[in-house]
């Protein structure tokens, strides 16, 4: 674990450091996935294609929270408010003011990012586990918020608002599912590489400047509110565009949906990937989706329990996540191509 | 006026559950700078076993005395078989770890005694005192163990070699380590403590909130809203939290119009978001220096 040393700054957002090379997948590796993505939904049943949107979809959220804690050190237990704004967003503008689909998207992205720049500001002073309850405090006020009467004519209250699945345009031969399933896939590939890129560039350095030490950033001139209300804004942002997406997919909105139950599973997903590893996000998502059903399968009674014991087995053998596997990984194909 | 001092002494009796749980939050926090996600789950626990032991036939101090003991053993036990060797782990790490063992406890406690409600003895009665009808026997007696309890740990932590050395050990681990202090040991301790101080948090609000796995859920959100509110760095602090927390929760469902039941939480916690933006380290908390 040489490549992953861990920074311990001051207070409690100890996060590990993410060096460079070690955020993405390799070129090789990336494509094939890529590859594996796109031919795999020509031979499952719609089931299984259902399954693969939603990986895609919790993906996304996972890295939307991971940009925000793996890059600047910010901690957020409301990712599923902003989840769910995203969601209502596209499923009131559908259903209300007959947008296409694919337009709510930009637009519920911009309106999580002003939600998330918002919030970010007084959050500003916050760290640590203040900030934690903060954005705690958010995921428990959202599902009331939705509730509220005044806005039950846009929200459908309690009931919730049922979503109308888009068909493939062009007359393309596609199922539903299967149509959903790749402009899933162009959106999360569309934002994994802009999410890539801006950690690289000028300002995913400040954030991690931010992240190891935040009074060193600040007397090296990096402007420290802006660029935290900012990691703020852009995580909201991307979690927004995937609660437009899960919307789109389970075709339901409800306020029941968005509890701190997801919130909780997000964070998982993030600890299970790997912290500030992207594509880590994408296997920590299959984690939150997959071992429940398979605790379930093992024991109803006590599927809680059992996902309890499958995490506690997890961060015990590999704390640092996914992650931890594709650096063993990659010093194992390093050895061999050696000898 | 009556409804109100009504209302600030009903807030101060819930306040009491709830400043019982932030001092075990605020325990464990001295400890080992972790918020434990799995506390209220541990205090629900304890207070099944002491309802199993009445069950039984033991009568309710010594059902009280042995879930005490049972409680401050398996605490230490959790330390040192499942937090020992996440000790090293990335702090991010730890708090799954304790979301993991919330869904254990959770879990295998519905399995145990299933979800029914059931009901809870209390020591105090629950007739109404001194004979005013604004608090219970139950609720001033709530309000006076979390009294004593604070009045414990203070001589506790001021006045015993174990109390001095478990404040060095979390304060500063490297030189209590170089005096002789085993800074390990102390942590563990912490936790058997701060979970004897949940087992009675949860005994006291058993007979409240009746007896099932979820009870916990939201006293446990109060919990360590009150002890954030009150500095996570001071057990008083913790206390004063609780109480102020439970007070403006009842003013707040009463007097602000549309709020009743539901929004309550909501706003408790947002009531504490603006105290933290203006004192950033809670009421009573130290603000820390920080070095380059």
């Amino acid at each position: 674990m040489s490549a992953a040393e861990e920074v311990v700054g001051e207070g409690h957002e100890a996060v590990e450091a993410v060096p460079k090379r070690a955020m993405t997948l390799g070129t090789g590796t990336s494509l094939l996935v890529l590859a594996v993505l796109l031919i795999v939904p020509v031979f499952v049943k719609n089931f299984i294609i259902f399954q693969m949107t939603m990986l895609l979809i919790y993906g996304l959220a996972v890295l939307a929270l991971n940009i925000l804690t793996g890059g600047s050190g910010q901690f957020s237990l409301g990712q599923s408010a902003f989840y769910a704004v995203g969601a209502y967003t596209s499923a009131v503008l559908m259903e209300h003011a007959n947008i296409n689909y694919a337009l709510t998207i930009p637009i519920s992205a911009t309106v999580c990012f002003g939600f998330g720049y918002l919030f970010g500001k007084p959050a500003l002073r916050l760290s640590g586990v203040y900030l934690a309850l903060a954005t705690f405090a958010l995921a428990t006020a959202m599902p009331q918020l939705l509730k509220l009467n005044f806005l039950e004519h846009w929200t459908g209250g309690v009931q919730g608002l049922v979503v109308t699945k888009p068909d493939a345009p062009f007359g393309l031969p596609m199922s539903q599912d299967m149509w959903l399933y790749y402009f899933t896939l162009i959106v999360t590939l569309a934002i994994y590489i802009f999410s890539v890129n801006l950690l690289r560039s000028r300002s995913g350095r400040a954030f991690m400047a931010i992240r190891d030490n935040e009074i060193a950033a600040s007397s090296m001139g990096v402007n420290v509110a802006l660029y935290k209300t900012l990691a703020f804004g852009v995580s909201a942002g991307i979690t927004g565009v995937a609660g437009s997406l899960g919307a789109i997919a389970v075709q339901f909105v409800a306020p029941d949906s968005y509890t701190i139950t997801l919130a909780i599973s997000l964070f998982l997903g993030m600890v299970v990937g790997g912290v500030g590893w992207l594509p880590g996000s994408f296997v920590g998502a299959a984690f939150i989706i997959f071992v429940p059903n398979m605790a379930e399968s093992i024991s109803k009674g006590l599927s809680g329990a059992v996902f309890g014991v499958l995490l506690f087995l997890v961060i015990y053998l590999v704390p640092h996540g996914a992650r931890q596997i594709a650096i063993m990984g990659q010093q194992l194909a390093g050895k061999i191509k050696r000898n | 006026m009556e409804l109100f001092t009504n209302q600030v002494l009903a807030g101060i009796a819930t306040g009491a559950i709830y400043a019982c749980m932030a001092l075990a939050v605020v325990m464990i926090y001295q400890a080992i700078d972790h918020l434990n996600f799995a506390q209220g789950e541990m205090a629900m626990f304890s207070t099944f076993i002491s309802w199993q032991l009445m069950q039984w036939g033991v009568s309710y101090w010594a059902a009280f005395i042995i879930t005490l003991a049972f409680s401050f053993v398996a605490g230490i036990a959790i330390e040192r078989i499942l937090f020992k060797p996440l000790a090293k782990a990335p702090v991010l790490t730890n708090v799954a770890g304790f979301i993991a063992l919330f869904a254990i406890i959770n879990s295998s406690a519905g399995l145990i005694w299933d979800f029914t409600i059931k009901q809870y003895p209390t020591p105090f009665g629950s007739s109404p005192f001194l004979g005013s009808q604004l608090i219970s026997t139950h609720q001033a007696g709530m309000i006076g163990v979390t009294v004593l309890l604070l009045l414990g740990l203070y001589f506790f932590f001021q006045y015993t070699r174990i109390g001095l050395a478990m404040r060095a050990a979390a304060s500063v681990p490297e030189s209590a380590r170089l005096v002789g202090i085993n800074t390990s040991w102390m942590i563990a301790l912490g936790w058997g403590m701060a979970t004897a101080i949940g087992s009675i948090a949860g005994m006291l609000i058993a007979p409240v909130v009746f007896l099932e796995p979820n009870m916990m859920g939201g006293v446990l959100i109060y919990g360590f809203a009150a002890a954030v509110l009150g500095g996570l760095s001071s057990p008083f602090g913790a206390v004063v939290g609780g109480f102020l927390v439970g007070v403006f929760e009842n003013l707040a469902g009463t007097y602000i119009p549309g709020v009743g039941n539901e929004l309550k939480l909501p706003i408790a916690l947002a009531l504490i978001i603006s105290v933290l933006v203006v004192k950033p380290a809670g009421l009573f908390g130290r603000q820390i220096v920080k070095r380059v």
